[in-house]
């Protein structure tokens, strides 16, 4: 073989390999979407997130995750109860000058998207992957549906702008940007949104 | 600051207010209806409820700015309205009151529950009432009143 066709080979690999890789890029792996999976779950299981994805009949409020104060109960459809309802304090948008966090829809998820036992310990990994991709349980959402939830729905948008506490100070956000958030959750979904083993 | 055009137990009314202004002040301070109370300044103890919108809301962390277009009902206008009339009715003939100073925020609640839930069992009447505190205690004779109203309605 002389060096023209050691060439020839080594750039015909090299065109193989680009489309391989291209390939990939295109439909992540499955290992790449646990990776991502991860990712996503990291942000999930954030107080802004996880906080009003209780087991129990009551949301939680701060970093420390408490049963929120007042009273407040979750109600038949997780928006309170008659004439206490999660509208009473919460806006369409944050109230910083009071501290009350808000945004269009404010409302628990419902108890069958719940990321917490009965003892408020978040839900492993592969528990919580188990539960969101379950059609029966996430409002029949697909992999584009989940895609979207995680895009464009007010309540997780707001989560990475939470406005501040009644004491002025930041609330916490989530460990990714929203954007980081979305890419991480595209590519999980483009591996066919792969669970970790239990 | 900005104008606001507000309507208050059906009277449509302008006030200028700073944008975090909260309705509780604007009600109290600008347009004088005193019967609303301030009690904590937070949410947690309801003595400022009033309906928005007809939804039970706690005026003093409701910025002006975020009312929009919903309409404004207070205490004031309980005895005109039907539902609240009779639960007023109800608290008088229960003697519910002892100091007093919560009692709008519990009324205005009250009469929510009911307009939502006309024959309201004890749970739904404790779920609701839950987050109107009153520090005499007069929870007991509220639950009371609130069975009477229904009763005659």
């Amino acid at each position: 073989m002389n060096s023209r066709q050691r060439l020839a080979i080594g750039i015909a690999l090299t065109t193989v390999v680009g489309i391989e890789g291209r390939l990939t890029a295109g439909a992540p792996s499955r290992a790449e979407g646990l990776a991502a999976w991860q990712q996503v779950y990291a942000v999930l299981t954030h107080p802004r997130c996880v906080n009003c994805h209780t087991a129990t009949g009551h949301p939680e409020q701060g970093d420390d995750r408490h049963p929120h104060l007042f009273n407040v109960v979750r109600g038949p459809r997780g928006r309170g109860v008659p004439a206490f309802t999660c509208a009473a304090c919460h806006q369409r948008a944050n109230a910083d000058s009071a501290g009350v966090p808000g945004a269009r829809g404010w409302q628990l998820a419902p108890l069958t998207m719940k990321w917490q036992d009965l003892n408020d310990h978040i839900l492993p990994s592969s528990a919580v992957c188990h539960t969101i991709t379950d059609r029966s349980k996430n409002h029949n959402l697909d992999g584009a549906g989940l895609l979207k939830h995680h895009e464009e729905e007010p309540l997780v948008l707001w989560a990475f702008q939470p406005g501040r506490s009644p004491d002025g100070s930041p609330r916490s956000t989530p460990p990714l940007t929203h954007d980081a958030f979305v890419a991480a959750t595209r590519t999980w979904v483009d591996a066919g949104m792969p669970c970790p083993k239990p | 600051m900005p104008t606001y055009t507000l309507t208050v137990n059906g009277r449509q009314t302008e006030v200028r207010a700073d944008p975090s202004t909260p309705l509780l002040w604007v009600l109290r301070d600008d347009l004088k209806m005193t019967g609303t109370k301030y009690g904590c300044g937070i949410a947690a103890c309801g003595a400022c409820t009033v309906l928005v919108g007809g939804v039970a809301s706690r005026s003093c962390v409701l910025p002006i700015s975020l009312l929009g277009e919903r309409p404004v009902v207070t205490i004031e206008a309980m005895a005109t309205d039907p539902v609240g009339r009779r639960v007023q009715d109800a608290w008088v003939s229960t003697d519910v009151v002892q100091c007093g100073y919560c009692q709008s925020g519990q009324i205005m609640t009250a009469v929510a529950l009911l307009r939502a839930v006309p024959k309201p069992t004890d749970a739904q009447i404790e779920q609701s009432m839950g987050g109107n505190i009153c520090r005499c205690g007069t929870y007991v004779r509220i639950r009371q009143a609130i069975r009477t109203a229904a009763q005659l309605g």
